[in-house]
């Protein structure tokens, strides 16, 4: 019942994404037992053969969920008793975003396996599946920065209300009397509340 | 001026599509969700307490479920839910560090590591013919035997190496057509005992090598009266059996190669049995246990096969096995209940007369009998012992009793939630005392100073872990009132145990729990099972006063035309009102729109002959009914004939004198080829479902009017091979046909094939659309379709002019009878998951845009914007539609992390979504469940209409209090620059 070949991808060390090797073993035993598919998912960077807590939830699903089985300590897993044909396979592990996995298992010529993923149709030829993606299930929440304070409505608020303040009565200060006068008549004239009028200040300044 | 118009809206547009996901921070988690885990019935324990470390219960259930209980508290150490076909026969624990499990009828072995729960092997056992199942791990290894454990399953012993699951040998007896009926490896002996009938008539008992596997003895007895397959092992070399007429109990000794029985009359033993005798499956020791219709009867073997009555037992009892205190000692746990206690017992085997511990215990009433007794002892201070017993009750809670207290208790019942309703909490009432929010007021400003802290990221850790807990505590949110946004509901799920659970939406604890008593095994119903459970009485108007109540659906027993049963249940105290036990077969639920005068809703309950039966059964129904009879119909999907049936009430019920019952009349019906089309699935809208607007408005200043009807049936059916697994059909032999039928006319409104697909089909239909999910294997990818209806005779009210006056068709009745004119728009894309459930969100008003929640085969909840599910869409949308919002079209569906609804959780063993519709129109309530439960506030385009949790109020305060100061601050100067002014 061993698998025929298991391809060991080379570890490299520090890589903290998942590797999952589908094993080419497809094993014929008798047409009533049908044949077997071993895989493997493995970490490398975390110990010979270790599996972070995670990791050991992680649950490998034949066909969309007929069958169910679970991750040895080396990351192998296996589904016995196949029919011949094309089968799915899936793996769920909280944190990683796995591609499914085609798997032609043919009764012609046994031993032969064909594995490809179905997410970007790459042929499995060396049998090695890394993740798509880790999954991050949070926002990460944006470190604290005058401008996030500044953005938001109070932030504005207070803005718009420094602006007028300090700003707006350096600009009446810096306007000469002659045309500010004129200005302001001609405001008045037309019926619109100038803003000098508003702030006492710069109302009174000349 | 319309250009910068269209740029800001486009940039709005941008906003928004960019915010598609609706995200979480990882502190939120908790504050708006709650997420409970269980496990199960369960149905084997094993108790792992000799080391001085952690104390553990590892446990097997019906669900499933293996999990490691901590002894102290209950809680789960660590759980695996294994597939749905693969349930557990067989647990223990072996080495004292591996669990060792025997699922799947048999044929699969695997052994967990006992602390943390990593899968250490896997061994497959070949069986040839289905046989009793039985796993068998010696208790005392020595060092120097080989560590074996035996299995016994498909008519093969193997015996697998404890180490690694090597199969060091396998046996077949099956081969020998021996029904093995007992495997025995005794601890003082070197041999593996097989004992068992050949064709119910020979006993044959077998002595086996225990390393290599072959045959050291054989020996055999003829039995003239048969043996019928209830047996039971007393002792290593003893074993109890009935004969085939269930009268003559057989004790069966074979010492020394030699076979020996002897026959004793049950009648001896109870003088009034009647009905079917049984033997209990309990490792008694020296005893045995037999099951009358009356009695539950204990029993002893003496010496030469002697049978003496121990105890005859009249009240509910469950027994556990027998736990051995010391090389001669063994004692069992009796429970029994006697009005409302339990009394919990255990005595030694050899002196029935001592009890070395009685204990009475105040049980809740609603958690029925006891069905399972587990027991471990363990060595008192004083050298005494000590028992600790856990519990199954019929309820299917878990509870831990220890020197006659609940140390711990499970509500284990709701891993099998099996339908779920809603219903509003009571009014608040005046009366609120003002000092407590005086009080608070303190309270309240030093919280949002926290809170405002922690969004200036100037928070220590302690503050952070202040604010969370003071989030998590609120205690708004678990108040047992309505609130103004109608997120506090009571959640009142129908458990497979027929009990009634309310839960809190604001923290998930539990409010009542009723053990329907209708639901409970009776001599009027055998096997009852709930169905469905509904809103019965929702009161508003006119009967404000009176508490809502649910209406519970079920059967007693598993077929169809099994007599239904319904029981009518207060959603407030959790009472049950009233129960109609049993009733005509029940096959369909029609809630109808219809109230009577003290709002009680009328229900249309349909039996296997097609017969409709109104409830509730009072004569101002009856005229609301016999008022409305015309507009009533009704249709049935008969799955495996091919057949959909419309139905409409003819009259009153021919046969029968019930006033209450409504012949049917066919009124239409659809027949599918058998050989090419088989029905996989069918869907239709939510009864509840609220539809905003009819009209969709696209780009250019377009409509589109949606056809929105309410008796829309979307079928799917696939050719018989495509209706199997994956991997049973090629592309080229199967295909998937969909419909979207009229339920009142029959008529076929679209139909769409989708060559060289395959089931299974998940749908949902809401508005004018449907998204089903199924598998095409000519990618060998799950796809996504749509198909959006659109009414075509109403697509001419375009003119304003010509609405103004009045030469439209608007307001023209829909009616099923005129033959629509509809359009369907269809599209499809891949999806990378599998999928276990799907829904969509509801709102009050259904203003709000629309996300469907995909449950995946991960046991994740994945919220998916309606957008990306809209015909629509091509690969360059034009400006115009670009600005409707319409996405690019690609060719698969994203699955963007964020938008997990579930985030980093799972809720094991996903069975079902659903949502209920908030007061606050941008949220909905989304119930997830399984094994776990899982709940969450959604608001699929973020919540427009009130502010966040986590608004600060603070910043606020801030904010205007800075402005005034600086109000102050700028009069002050500008009056000191005035008087200056004037003394120039």
């Amino acid at each position: 019942m061993a698998p025929i070949a298991r391809s060991l991808p080379a570890l490299s060390a520090g890589f903290f994404f998942l590797i999952l090797t589908v094993g080419a073993a497809v094993v014929s035993s008798g047409p009533a037992d049908g044949f077997t598919i071993n895989g493997r998912v493995r970490i490398p960077g975390a110990g010979a053969f270790g599996l972070p807590g995670k990791i050991s939830d992680a649950k490998v699903t034949l066909n969309g969920g007929k069958r169910i089985t679970f991750l040895r300590p080396d990351g192998y897993f296996s589904f016995h008793n196949i029919s011949a044909g094309t089968h799915l396979i899936e793996v769920a592990a909280i944190g990683y975003f796995f591609s499914p996995v085609r798997v032609d298992v043919s009764a012609r010529n046994p031993g032969k396996v064909q594995a490809a993923l179905t997410e970007n149709r790459r042929v499995l030829n060396e049998l090695v599946l890394e993740p798509l993606r880790e999954e991050q299930y949070y926002e990460i929440r944006e470190p604290f920065s005058i401008m996030s304070l500044v953005k938001s409505p109070m932030g504005l608020m207070v803005g718009f209300m420094l602006i007028v303040v300090f700003l707006m009565p350096k600009l009446v200060e810096n306007m000469d009397p002659e045309e500010m006068r004129r200005a302001q008549e001609e405001m008045r004239s037309q019926g619109v509340p100038s803003l000098s009028n508003l702030l006492p200040g710069a109302a009174r300044s000349n | 001026m319309a250009a910068i118009g269209t740029r800001v809206l486009s940039v709005l547009l941008f906003l928004s599509l960019s915010n598609l996901a609706s995200s979480l921070y990882e502190d939120q988690v908790g504050l708006m969700d709650w997420h409970q885990k269980y496990i199960g019935k369960v149905k084997h324990a094993v108790f792992h307490t000799q080391k001085a470390g952690r104390k553990r219960v590892v446990v097997s259930t019906e669900q499933n479920v293996i999990a490691s209980l901590d002894l102290r508290h209950g809680d789960i150490y660590w759980r695996h839910v294994l597939g749905a076909d693969d349930a557990i026969d067989g647990i223990d624990i072996a080495l004292g560090k591996y669990v060792i499990t025997l699922s799947s009828g048999g044929s699969i072995l695997r052994a967990w590591n006992l602390p943390d729960g990593q899968l250490v092997w896997e061994s497959i056992l070949k069986g040839s013919s289905p046989s009793k199942i039985m796993l068998i791990v010696p208790t005392s290894f020595r060092v120097d035997r080989e560590n074996l454990i035996f299995a016994f399953a498909g008519g093969c012993l193997h015996a697998v190496s404890s180490i690694d699951g090597e199969i060091i040998w396998r046996k077949d007896f099956a081969a020998k057509s021996l029904e093995v009926q007992q495997v025995i490896q005794a601890p003082a002996e070197e041999t593996v005992r097989v004992l068992g009938y050949v064709e119910s008539s020979q006993f044959h008992a077998y002595e086996i090598n225990p390393r290599k596997g072959d045959e050291i003895k054989h020996v055999n007895v003829d039995f003239p009266g048969g043996l019928s397959a209830d047996t039971v092992l007393v002792s290593d070399d003893v074993l109890v059996a009935l004969d085939a007429t269930r009268s003559v109990l057989l004790t069966i000794l074979f010492q020394d190669g030699e076979i020996n029985f002897r026959k004793t009359q049950i009648l001896s033993l109870v003088d009034d049995s009647h009905g079917v005798v049984e033997i209990l499956p309990c490792k008694l020791a020296d005893m045995f246990a037999l099951k009358t219709n009356k009695f539950l009867v204990l029993a002893k073997v003496m010496d030469g096969g002697v049978v003496e009555l121990v105890e005859k037992i009249k009240e509910a009892a469950a027994l556990s096995d027998a736990v051995s205190l010391s090389e001669s000692q063994q004692a069992i746990a009796l429970a029994r209940h006697e009005n409302q206690k339990l009394h919990i017992i255990v005595k030694p085997v050899h002196d029935w007369n001592i009890d070395l511990l009685k204990e009475t215990i105040k049980i809740d009433n609603q958690r029925g009998l006891v069905h399972k007794v587990f027991i471990n002892n363990y060595v008192r201070t004083d050298r005494s012992y000590g028992f600790r017993a856990l519990i199954v009750m019929e309820d299917h809670s878990l509870l831990l009793i220890q020197q006659g207290e609940i140390v711990w208790c499970r509500e284990d019942g709701l891993a099998s939630v099996i339908d779920v309703t809603t219903s509003e909490l009571p009014v608040e009432k005046d009366g609120v005392s003002v000092s407590k929010v005086e009080q608070s007021l303190f309270e309240w400003l030093k919280g949002h100073i926290l809170k405002l802290k922690g969004t200036l990221m100037l928070a220590s850790p302690e503050d952070v872990a202040a604010i969370q807990n003071m989030r998590l505590k609120s205690s708004e949110k678990s108040k047992m009132t309505r609130d103004h946004n109608g997120f506090r509901k009571l959640l009142i799920v129908l458990t497979g145990s027929g009990k009634v659970f309310a839960l809190h939406t604001g923290d998930g604890r539990i409010v009542w729990s009723l053990l329907v008593q209708s639901l409970r095994k009776s001599e009027k119903c055998d096997y009852p099972t709930g169905l469905r459970i509904y809103p019965w009485q929702v009161p508003h108007h006119h009967a404000m006063d009176e508490n809502p109540s649910v209406l519970v659906v079920g059967r007693c027993g598993p077929s169809d035309d099994a007599p239904g049963l319904l029981s009518f249940i207060d959603a407030y105290k959790g009472e049950e009102l009233d129960s109609l036990v049993p009733i005509h077969s029940i096959v369909q639920v029609i809630p109808l729109p219809f109230t009577d005068s003290t709002e009680q809703r009328l229900h249309l309950l349909v039996d296997a002959n097609q017969r409709a039966h109104l409830y509730p059964r009072s004569p101002k129904a009856l005229t609301i009914f016999h008022s409305e009879i015309s507009n009533i119909y009704w249709y049935s999907v008969e799955a495996d004939n091919g057949i959909i049936r419309g139905h409409v009430s003819k009259g009153s019920c021919s046969h029968d004198e019930d006033e209450y019952c409504f012949d049917p009349k066919d009124l239409w019906s659809v027949v599918l080829p058998a050989e090419s089309e088989k029905i996989v699935a069918s869907e239709t809208h939510k009864i509840n479902e609220v539809v905003h607007t009819q009209a969709k408005a696209i780009a250019d200043q377009d409509v589109m009017y949606k056809y929105i009807s309410k008796n829309l049936l979307f079928l799917a059916t696939t050719a018989p091979k495509g209706s199997g697994e994956i991997g049973s059909a090629t592309p080229e032999e199967s295909w998937l046909v969909v419909y979207l039928i009229d339920t009142i006319t029959g008529r076929i409104l679209h139909r769409m094939t989708h060559q060289g697909s395959q089931a299974p089909v998940h749908a949902v239909f809401s508005e004018n659309w449907v998204v089903y999910h199924y598998f095409n294997l000519r990618a060998h990818r799950y796809e996504m379709s749509v198909v959006e209806i659109y009414d075509q005779s109403r697509a001419d009210n375009k003119d304003v002019l010509k609405l103004v006056v009045g030469k439209h068709n608007l307001t023209s009745p829909v009616s099923s009878y005129s033959r629509p004119e509809v359009t369907a728009k269809s599209q499809s894309y891949f999806f990378t998951h599998s999928v276990k459930a799907i829904t969509v969100t509801s709102t009050a008003k259904g203003i709000t845009s629309k996300q469907l929640l995909i449950g995946t085969i991960g046991d994740q909840v994945l919220a998916l914007d309606k957008r990306y599910l809209d015909p629509r869409r091509t690969v360059n949308p034009t400006q115009a539609e670009k600005e409707e919002g319409m996405i690019p079209l690609t060719d698969s569906l994203p699955i963007i992390p964020q938008s997990y609804v579930t985030h980093a959780l799972k809720v094991e063993g996903l069975r079902g979504i659903v949502t209920v519709p908030a007061k606050l129109e941008s949220t909905t309530l989304v119930f997830t469940y399984g094994v776990d439960l899982f709940f969450t506030r959604l608001a699929p385009s973020r919540t427009y209409d009130s502010l966040t949790e986590d608004f600060s109020y603070a910043l606020l305060l801030i904010t205007i209090a800075a402005l005034i100061v600086a109000i102050f601050v700028t009069w002050i100067w500008s009056e000191r620059k005035d008087l200056q002014e004037k003394w120039r």
